[in-house]
């Protein structure tokens, strides 16, 4: 029978199936970190079960961490706690951690390919929800909460119900200046935030096949913010290139092996999606959203819906998170000041996204009133910035080249948008507060993030590519 | 927290706001705690407090009017999207609430309300309106929430649902079950799966 990527990874992780009820699946790598796990491990030691599989699992330090001086112990004490319980976690169960310090530390979702852990065919879960990225090398990824990491933790197997498939297709040529992450903005404005719930998504089409890897994660990273249980993508040869060579990846023999099995996994030519979509590449502009969920993206040049364009029911959401962006309906949303640009996050931090921004900036300066932030994904992205040379045109620019963390994607560390100003954010999340208590976000790609940095307000970087 | 739901009976507290992220259930600047008590006064701490001080409550919030309460908490459509954290469910509960209710629930939202006995129930659009209207027309307004049946029903116009739950998932809730004693039950069958796809 014909059957999706989706489905061919799927059935070969079920252990068993309870009648009427979820399967049992058997997970193959585990990502953890400090915020989510410590309820976990005190789950088991009041149990006192040890880490089933403690090879399978890796641990970092990314969302609480300092971006600044991470030599020096954290100054905040909560975060400092929750990092040492951590270490102090893992240690007790034999768990590998690339902690503060550490060459491999950095945001869980941009470790794990990089080292090779991520790899097709795989079951990857995280107590997280952009666990979703790791999808983009075609493997079943999501994110669970913290319960589900214990059953992780305990068994290496979660209950999971078979959510339903959809498949979004992207064909054509992309424009001059729009990106990966135009391509995910331009998708949510179109299926909403809520528009792939219930669903896996396979990201397919011709405009797919021609990312990066790391324009790929960019897509699949954000798959959660339609709701989608975990967002996915054939592995191909840009996937198998990316990849040989890397610390955990398979080698000689075993790499030989493993590619043919990668190979197979594509979704068959008959294979049947509940839900499909088609979208064209060339429709797609440099994006930004103007509201307070993912879903409320325009083109950079376009408009804020005006009221009489929204839906009755939506009109009150619609209108409170205007009232919280400080935008009109209706109003263009170019040449609006911003007074924070951050580029970073598991969306965009890494070495391709900063060497797409040192492109752009180089031999330009920031504007006078913005605070410009470039926050890379982890310890390696950095290093390579530094043998480049990225961090030399950084610093001619005035940008903040900082360390490795979630940073300002999430208002939790040090690193927060003060309240009523503006941030132009590479990042994944606008909701109200997510940056810090009343801070104000626009989502944008590194490009146009990169032109707000130097003009100090959103533009459109077409007008630059002419 | 109570470990098993049957049948509830109470007032609730509606909070109509849609698409309601996991951020605003909790903000995630009080995500640094290590232990999963004690998250039920920051619920929806932003909306619910002026300039973060809890000397300053905001007027209009639902969870700051006194005649709202209950241990029934009725939501608008895609409630719980965003980040995983399960303390958005921890917080819920630790508020007192055993049911929250929405034509719309975000998947990782869902497991984990159901992995804490917190019951997510799912009503049509209408359906939820109509619970809307019963409580601003009578904020004492009862409802009933009976799992073994699957239905849900507004007291004062005797109008009642019924609703989905995965019947695995529905076992669990009645008895108190947690999916890791079921897991940790069938550890062989886990080796054996090993060892055929080693
Ligand atoms: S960078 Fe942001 S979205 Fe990514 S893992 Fe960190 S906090 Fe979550």
């Amino acid at each position: 029978m014909a059957k999706t990527l989706f489905e061919k990874i799927w059935d070969r992780h079920v252990v068993k199936t309870i009648e009427g009820g979820p399967a049992v699946l058997y997970i193959d790598k585990h990502l953890i970190h400090e915020v989510t796990s410590p309820q976990a491990f005190a789950g088991l030691n009041k149990r006192g079960i040890k880490v089933f599989r403690p090879q399978q699992v890796v641990a970092t330090a990314d969302h609480n961490v300092p971006t600044l001086n991470q030599h020096l112990p954290i100054k905040e004490e909560l975060s400092r706690l929750q990092v040492e319980a951590l270490k102090k976690n893992c240690a007790e169960h034999g768990i590998e951690l690339y902690g503060l310090g550490h060459p491999f530390q950095g945001i869980v979702h941009v470790i794990g390919p990089e080292l090779g852990f991520t790899q097709p065919g795989m079951t990857i879960v995280c107590g997280d929800s952009h666990t979703s990225t790791h999808g983009a090398f075609g493997s079943i990824a999501f994110g669970i909460g913290t319960s589900e990491v214990e059953m992780v933790m305990a068994t290496q197997c979660l209950l999971q119900s078979k959510p339903k498939l959809m498949r979004i297709n992207i064909d054509g040529e992309l424009k001059a200046g729009v990106v990966s992450k135009d391509i995910v903005l331009y998708i949510l404005a179109q299926i909403s935030a809520s528009g792939a719930t219930g669903y896996a998504v396979e990201f397919a089409g011709s405009a797919i096949r021609a990312l990066s890897m790391e324009g790929r994660m960019t897509i699949c990273n954000m798959s959660i913010e339609m709701g989608a249980r975990c967002g996915m993508i054939a592995p191909d040869q840009t996937t198998f290139d990316y990849m040989e060579g890397r610390k955990f990846a398979p080698q000689g023999e075993e790499w030989n092996k493993k590619l043919a099995y990668w190979k197979t996994l594509v979704s068959d030519e008959a294979a049947v999606f509940d839900k499909e979509y088609h979208f064209k590449a060339a429709d797609i502009e440099p994006m930004i959203t103007y509201g307070t969920n993912p879903g409320m993206g325009i083109g950079v040049s376009g408009h804020v819906p005006a009221l009489n364009e929204i839906d009755e029911k939506e009109k009150p959401s619609f209108e409170k998170s205007l009232e919280y962006m400080g935008l009109q309906p209706g109003a263009a949303i170019k040449g609006k000041k911003v007074d924070y640009v951050f580029i970073g996050s598991c969306t965009n931090s890494r070495i391709e996204d900063l060497r797409m921004v040192a492109s752009f900036v180089k031999g330009k300066q920031k504007a006078g009133h913005v605070e410009v932030w470039v926050v890379p994904g982890s310890k390696q992205v950095e290093k390579q910035a530094i043998e480049e040379g990225i961090d030399k045109i950084f610093e001619a620019a005035g940008f903040q080249l900082r360390q490795p963390g979630c940073s300002a994607c999430l208002g939790m560390n040090e690193d927060k948008i003060p309240a009523g100003k503006y941030c132009i954010s590479t990042s994944n999340r606008n909701f109200e507060g997510r940056q810090g208590p009343n801070a104000r976000t626009f989502l944008a790609s590194p490009l146009t993030a990169a032109l707000a940095a130097i003009t100090g307000e959103v533009g459109d970087v077409r007008e630059h590519y002419n | 927290m109570s470990k098993s739901i049957n049948r509830i009976t109470s007032t609730a507290v509606p909070v109509n706001i849609e698409n309601v992220d996991t951020d605003q259930i909790i903000p995630a600047r009080f995500l640094k705690a290590t232990s999963r008590d004690g998250f039920g006064k920051n619920l929806f701490r932003d909306w619910r407090y002026e300039n973060d001080d809890e000397a300053k409550p905001k007027a209009g919030f639902p969870l700051n009017d006194a005649r709202f309460k209950g241990n029934i908490l009725v939501a608008a459509k895609n409630f719980g999207c965003g980040s995983s954290r399960e303390h958005a469910a921890w917080a819920i509960k630790d508020a007192g609430f055993d049911v929250v209710v929405s034509s719309f629930f975000a998947d990782i939202f869902k497991n984990n309300a159901l992995n804490n006995f917190l019951l997510p129930v799912t009503v049509s659009d209408a359906f939820l309106q109509e619970i809307f209207v019963a409580i601003e027309n009578d904020p004492n307004s009862e409802f009933q929430v009976d799992l073994p049946s699957q239905t849900i029903s507004i007291a004062a116009t005797g109008a009642s649902e019924q609703f989905d739950i995965n019947p695995y998932k529905k076992t669990c809730l009645l008895n108190g079950y947690d999916d890791i004693d079921f897991l940790l039950s069938i550890t062989e069958d886990i080796k054996k799966f090993e060892a055929q796809n080693a």
